[in-house]
């Protein structure tokens, strides 16, 4: 039988973003160019990542909007380790090492405080998160006096412009945490307490699921996924701006998520879906951009595709 | 069975407002001065009017994510108007507030989509929308039509007879002088929260705004028109944030289409800090104002605090300081109110 809800809830972010590559293939100059490639997917690495977390997130029914700040600290964290300002490294890597270790830790028991708000004290995800969206930006710019921190580490920078096989590394950073992550989510007990958490949190508690771990791991998770695109963006500009790092990025996640198909309410989530959703986001801006709308514009057409796909969802779930 | 040895919340944050104002009072040269007093509530009533229209939107159980960026758009609308006066100003960035909420209260109640996905894609399209018709840059208002009074003026300062400032005029007359040299955005701003606070305690719609957010359902079926009353929060939160845009533009001199970043989550801040609870059904239009005072007022406290020349705080803290409040709020309020269930 063909269920057409279920096939355009499956397979319907899919079909958008083949439908706009086979436009930009056959309307868009240069589009079939690695550099064109690179372009796009470079700019939804750091969205995609954060996203993935998100994606956990949303799937026990919560929501993050600290994930902007928690890039912004450990943006501004890892060149004080790995420029050995902070304390004195015995080489290079060493340096690297932790600048790239610790910074994603702090974000991750950043990310434990979010959880731990949330269970303990039985406060909406929206306004727990909210805490550290207001003060996690703070902390990183009181850590850095507000002042951008310039350096020059190419082998630190590799991490986001690096090339294996004439892609940038920051993608295969991507494209790994995404099948863990898809991986975890849909082949194993903890992916499917998740979604048990998502869909009804009081039978998950009664059929014996640790609901509260559960939510702690993914709020964790979702910190350490931001922490690794706040290094992201800071190997990119080869400066950290804590005042910039991150900024709107709760809201990109979100959208990318939410047109990737993961229901806002929890229960069903999809990784790969939120790889598509940032991916046909992306791609409706680039297509109006190569075809001569201002970005502005574009925005707009963002906030359509929004309440499309969640209209849609909607509709299927009538 | 605790009732009596309850604090409600918003009592509470006046009381540390108060506490706070005291504070700096004693400890500060020139705190409750003219020229501090003006300054903070000049600026802190744009969030405070935001903050109301997000109050009567969390009554009801909703979010609204856009008033940010509405009060961008409003800005630029406004200050494209403001050759035309001070009326067409006003009007220009009223109307493109109550057009933002219109579209979020249609698409929330017909579409059946949830607030917070509704209003932050509103947001993102009254961005892109502000940012086209400004072209990407801020707009200067008229300075030959008295359009940037709205923001910049002092509405009753002309009434201020000239004998409070004589040598031993006395208390009464020293805070005479002090409130009719409030500036006119704290009067529109203190307008708002009196009409807001009547219509929430005293008229129909304003129960029917706490019955909805109590429970959707039940109200459904006790004959309130569930959609009429969700309609109209989100027209007045679109009125708010339009009007904290108009006096954006006339207070900096331009409508500022980048503006408004971050404003929403300052107003849910000062809304849930007032004690109003996010789950919709109760709330303090009162403690709101406070709320939103509250958090503007530890800015100015650290600012005093450096020119005192102990300690040396970065502006920075004032975020590390407000998310610290918001923590030790909402902490309290969950302790509270799980022992209000017990």
């Amino acid at each position: 039988m063909f269920d057409r809800a279920v096939f355009s809830q499956r397979y319907g972010v899919a079909i958008a973003a083949v439908l706009l590559i086979l436009f930009n293939l056959a309307f868009t100059p240069n589009f079939a160019t690695s550099q064109t490639v690179a372009v796009n997917l470079s700019q939804i690495c750091t969205i995609v990542i954060v996203g993935v977390g998100m994606t956990l997130v949303i799937a026990t029914g919560g929501i993050d909007l600290s994930v902007g700040s928690l890039m912004a600290i450990a943006g501004a964290l890892s060149p004080m380790f790995f420029t050995g300002e902070l304390l004195p490294m015995p080489n290079l890597f060493v340096a690297i090492a932790v600048g790239i270790v610790v910074p994603i830790l702090v974000a991750g028991i950043f990310g434990l405080f979010n959880g731990w708000l949330i269970t303990s004290f039985k406060i909406q995800p929206i306004i727990a998160t909210l805490v550290l969206f207001i003060a996690g930006r703070g902390i990183a710019q009181v850590s850095t006096n507000g002042d951008l921190q310039v350096f020059k580490v190419p082998e630190f920078q590799a991490i986001a412009i690096g090339r294996v096989l004439g892609v940038p590394f920051q993608v295969w950073i991507m494209l790994v945490i995404v099948a863990i992550t898809a991986f975890v989510l849909h082949r194993t007990v903890f992916g499917k307490q998740v979604l048990a958490v998502g869909g009804n949190e009081e039978a998950a508690r009664l059929s014996g699921i640790p609901v509260r771990r559960i939510k702690l791991l993914v709020y964790m998770i979702c910190g350490a996924c931001s922490g690794v695109a706040g290094l992201i963006v800071i190997a990119m500009n080869s400066a950290a701006d804590a005042n910039l790092i991150g900024l709107g990025m709760e809201l990109d996640a979100i959208a990318a998520v939410v047109v990737g198909g993961t229901l806002l309410s929890g229960g069903r989530a999809t990784i790969v879906g939120t790889l598509l959703g940032a991916l046909v986001i992306q791609l409706v801006r680039y297509t109006l951009l190569a075809n001569g709308v201002p970005d502005p514009a574009a925005l707009v057409v963002k906030a359509g595709l929004i309440v499309l796909a969640v209209w849609l969802q909607r509709q299927e779930q009538a | 069975m605790m009732k009596g040895f309850r604090i409600s919340p918003s009592v509470a944050v006046v009381a540390v407002l108060i506490v706070l104002t005291l504070l700096g009072a004693w400890r500060y040269d020139g705190f409750l001065g003219a020229y501090n007093v003006q300054s903070v509530l000049r600026y802190n009533s744009m969030f405070a009017l935001v903050a109301l229209g997000m109050c009567f939107v969390i009554m009801t159980g909703g979010i609204d994510l856009s008033v940010g960026s509405v009060a961008a758009f409003a800005s630029v609308v406004s200050a494209y108007l403001s050759p035309y006066g001070l009326l067409a100003g006003l009007a220009g960035g009223l109307c493109a507030g109550l057009l933002a909420g219109t579209i979020n209260a249609l698409v929330i109640t017909r579409l059946k989509i949830m607030p917070f996905i509704a209003t932050l894609a509103t947001m993102l399209a009254a961005s892109g929308t502000a940012l086209l018709l400004a072209n990407n840059q801020s707009v200067s208002v008229s300075y030959d039509t008295a359009f940037t009074s709205l923001g910049q003026g002092d509405l009753f300062s002309f009434m201020r007879p000239e004998w409070v400032d004589a040598e031993g005029a006395g208390f009464l007359a020293a805070i005479l002088g002090f409130i009719l040299s409030f500036p006119t955005p704290a009067w529109m701003a203190l307008a708002a929260y009196v009409v807001g606070a009547v219509v929430i305690n005293h008229t129909a719609f304003g129960r029917s705004v706490l019955a909805v957010g109590g429970g959707t359902e039940a109200s459904r079926l006790m004959g309130l028109s569930v959609d009429r009353t969700i309609f109209s929060v989100y027209i007045i939160s679109g009125a708010m944030a339009g009007l904290a845009g108009v006096i954006l533009a006339s207070q900096f001199g331009a409508g500022q289409p980048i503006e408004g970043i971050g404003w929403e989550l300052f107003a849910i801040a000062s809304v849930v800090v007032g004690g109003t609870l996010l789950t919709g059904g109760n709330g303090s239009i009162g403690g709101t104002l406070a709320g939103a005072l509250l958090l503007g007022i530890i800015f100015t406290i650290l600012n005093f605090e450096n020119g005192m020349g102990w300690i040396s705080l970065s502006a920075y803290w004032q975020s590390v300081v407000r998310g610290l409040f918001l923590f030790v709020v909402v902490v309290l309020q969950a302790k509270l109110s799980k022992r209000a269930q017990a």
